[in-house]
């Protein structure tokens, strides 16, 4: 018996092996990628490793921590991996260091199958293949809703008045929530929000950044307003704590990222009212503006510029197959995916409404990071009322600068 | 011994002491007096899933020259330590010359990251470590009384704070702190407040996180006085007893004075340990309320998509000042000792 399952496996393999070689075409090269970790970036690696065998190596590394390894790793020559996958605001890193290669060639020979939309091109050159996207939008609960007597918010106006209905009608003390830890989450908050006032954050062409002004005021009260809806523990919320409190029924409406779709609305960790009363819509507007106060996030791979041109190939192939139309069919609803073959499903809804709306991209600005940072680190003091809102956006103006210098970006 | 015998009885961990703790140090320290080159920006059109737009991104082929001449970066001297991330100098003039008494004067300052820190590292450092010191003499004094037979389980509960990881027992505290957690919910029916929460003031968190730590750091008091406990000469406390002495007056007077050099060593400790504070502020989320150098330096490598390496270092040294500030009494006190045995 044990030794008809071995056969039985070995047979599996080889099988596997010789289609995946027909499939990929690839004869030898090494792919090694280095990803961050969760279930849609599985289901690429897999597909990349699929092309293994037959003088075609792949090794992958997933990790939450590939931010903090990718710089170092790809500046040894040869690099230690082949392939960083990345998102718009950690591609940043790559780009100033001048890691990665363009890849105009290899689309023009392997990327046949890719949609235009795909490619991300810094200055004209293609830099990153997309394969899906991200966002943060509204979540609603349709029953509370109901009985609390409103309709599901457009705008963030909207969203304070039917969460004092709720709290009115005694349904709820702190029916809204987003994410906004102290660090990056609240950072991303601030950034989404005064994207809806359709401003710049930097004077154009240059590191000085805009956001001290009438627009960073209104973007603070405005976050200030919707915290005296939130539980008072709103300071330590990432994105597992505002999960677990909408799968335990404790939220009405809420900001959230809409990869967060898919684990909400499955059949574990949650009830079934929850879950078939959960709506993933569009975010908000705010202030009369137009534009979605939300940033479209995009994850692809890159190629890195220290491997042989062989490595380059064989990589961009395999990644290919990693995001090829099969994949996407046997994951459809792991992820928002920018490939062809994806059929949009419920937890789709709220990134696409969101990205049709005009949304704006995250700003991939090489100094972005800085002011992400300072903004994360010093809006805690607003919101929890310590100081006024011109103090904490000149302690943000002040944090950036420093830190702009010391990366060369203002003198 | 002579010198060259002492010398050479020496010379392996001197040689490891300098590889492993002065040349890293050195290269902080050359670190932080250095920043990234000037970056010279050009405007460019980026396009993506979500459509083309100008930016403004980083000239490659300009930087690259500059950075190859001098690749740890631009020389700097102490400008780091002196910007507003650190101490701050024109931030603090200017807050002196605007302010109109000490209380507004120190609301600016603490409004600056670098001082806001110190002052939590400050209060944590001086309010855990002598509740260690106590609580941990006072259950090795209790521990030390116990029949012999519930002895070796005690001891082993006792040690359990210890032995968990610094950052999984923090997050577990953190979730049974929780307004739905165990102890959350108790302390919402006892104080009789349903909108009780240790998340959401400073005062709270500052509070929560002071608790933390000496449940964390007593154990390690605690062993050490039990094992000085075993060696207190029961001839003098048997002594004591015969000339009428209460428990407490032999604790006073015979064994506190006896275990004296144990309370400079563990003091030496928690002084050097509680200074770097660091987990349970990642582990209790409390980066809004409380920060700590280390926090500063683990912000400054790990809190955005680039590192500033300069700033972080400049953090370090100026964490490894204050450990040296701090523990210089203490030396000071122990070398005295040291000097008064005869020898």
């Amino acid at each position: 018996m044990f030794l008809k399952k071995i056969a039985l496996v070995g047979a599996v393999s080889a099988l596997m092996a010789s289609t995946a070689y027909a499939g990929c075409g690839l004869t030898s090269g090494s792919v090694r990628i280095l990803s961050n970790d969760f279930p849609a970036l599985h289901a690429v690696a897999a597909g990349a490793e699929a092309c293994a065998g037959g003088g075609v190596e792949v090794s992958k590394n997933q990790t939450t921590e590939h931010k903090d390894l990718q710089v170092a790793a790809l500046t040894s020559n040869p690099a230690q991996y082949t392939t960083a996958v990345v998102a718009n605001s950690s591609i940043v890193p790559l780009l100033n260091g001048d890691l990665i290669r363009p890849l105009d060639d290899l689309v023009a020979k392997h990327g046949q199958g890719l949609q235009k939309t795909q490619l991300v091109t810094i200055d004209g050159k293609v830099m990153a293949i997309a394969f899906m996207a991200n966002a943060q939008h509204l979540w609603v609960r349709d029953d509370i809703l109901a009985k609390a007597g409103v309709s599901a918010p457009t705008t963030y106006e909207e969203v304070l008045a039917a969460s004092k209905a709720i709290r009115d009608a005694g349904i709820m003390e702190y029916p809204f929530a987003m994410n906004t830890k102290s660090g990056w989450n609240l950072g991303e908050e601030f950034v989404n929000m005064y994207m809806g006032t359709g401003a710049d954050m930097f004077v154009p062409g240059t590191a000085e950044v805009a956001i001290n002004n009438d627009h960073g005021v209104a973007t603070l009260n405005m976050l200030k307003s919707l915290m005296e809806y939130s539980n008072p523990d709103f300071l330590t919320f990432d994105s597992n704590a505002t999960q677990a409190l909408w799968e335990g029924g404790e939220l009405a409406i809420a900001n959230m990222w809409g990869s967060r779709g898919g684990a909400v609305l499955d059949d574990e960790g949650s009830t079934e009212e929850v879950t078939s009363n959960t709506r993933l819509i569009g975010a908000p507007t705010w202030g009369n503006g137009s534009t979605p106060a939300s940033t479209l996030w995009w994850d692809g791979f890159t190629i890195s510029k220290n491997i042989s041109d062989e490595d380059a190939e064989a990589t961009f192939v395999a990644m290919l197959n990693g995001i090829s139309t099969e994949m996407v069919k046997a994951n459809n609803d792991k992820a928002v995916w920018l490939i062809d073959g994806y059929m949009p499903g419920r937890a789709a809804e709220g990134i696409s409404a969101t990205a049709s709306a005009g949304a704006p991209p995250y700003p991939m600005m090489p100094f972005m990071g800085a002011l992400h940072t300072a903004l994360g680190n010093e809006l805690s003091d607003f919101l929890q009322g310590k100081e006024s809102a011109e103090q904490a956006l000149a302690d943000v103006e002040a944090a950036y600068n420093a830190a702009a210098k010391e990366q060369g970006y203002l003198k | 011994m002579k010198h060259r015998t002492f010398l050479w009885f020496i010379l392996p961990s001197l040689s490891a002491m300098v590889l492993f703790i002065a040349l890293p140090i050195v290269s902080v320290f050359v670190q932080s007096l250095f920043v990234a080159h000037d970056q010279v920006l050009i405007v460019t059109e980026n396009c993506g899933p979500f459509g083309c737009k100008q930016a403004t991104t980083v000239d490659q082929e300009a930087t690259r020259a500059l950075k190859e001449s001098a690749p740890l970066g631009k020389y700097n001297g102490f400008a780091t330590y002196t910007n507003r991330g650190h101490l701050a100098f024109a931030e603090i003039t200017e807050a002196w010359r605007s302010s109109d008494g000490v209380s507004t004067f120190l609301s600016q300052v603490l409004n600056l990251p670098f001082y806001r820190a110190v002052a939590f590292t400050l209060a944590y450092t001086f309010v855990v470590t002598p509740f260690v010191i106590l609580l941990g003499l006072a259950v090795a004094l209790g521990v030390n009384a116990l029949p012999r037979a519930i002895k070796g389980p005690t001891i082993f509960v006792s040690l359990l704070p210890m032995i968990v990881t610094p950052l999984i027992g923090s997050l577990i505290l953190f979730w049974m702190i929780d307004a739905r957690g165990l102890i959350g919910a108790t302390l919402q029916i006892v104080f009789d407040d349903p909108d009780l929460s240790l998340k959401a003031s400073p005062t709270l968190t500052w509070i929560t996180l002071f608790v933390y730590g000496v449940w964390h750091s007593a154990p390690f008091s605690f062993i050490v006085f039990y094992a000085g406990l075993q060696t207190v000469p029961q001839d003098t406390v048997e002594a004591a007893m015969i000339d009428g002495a209460s428990r407490w007056q032999r604790i006073r007077y015979v064994v506190v004075p006896y275990m004296a050099p144990l309370v400079t060593f563990i003091t030496l400790m928690q002084l050097m340990d509680n200074f770097r504070v660091f987990e349970p502020i990642v582990g209790f989320s409390a980066q809004a309320s409380a920060t700590s150098l280390s926090y500063i330096i683990y912000s400054d490598l790990r809190g955005g998509d680039t590192q500033l390496f300069g700033s972080a270092a400049a953090t370090s040294m100026l964490t490894i000042l204050g450990v040296a500030v701090l523990l210089t009494p203490v030396l000071i006190r122990t070398w005295r000792e040291f000097n008064r045995k005869p020898v």
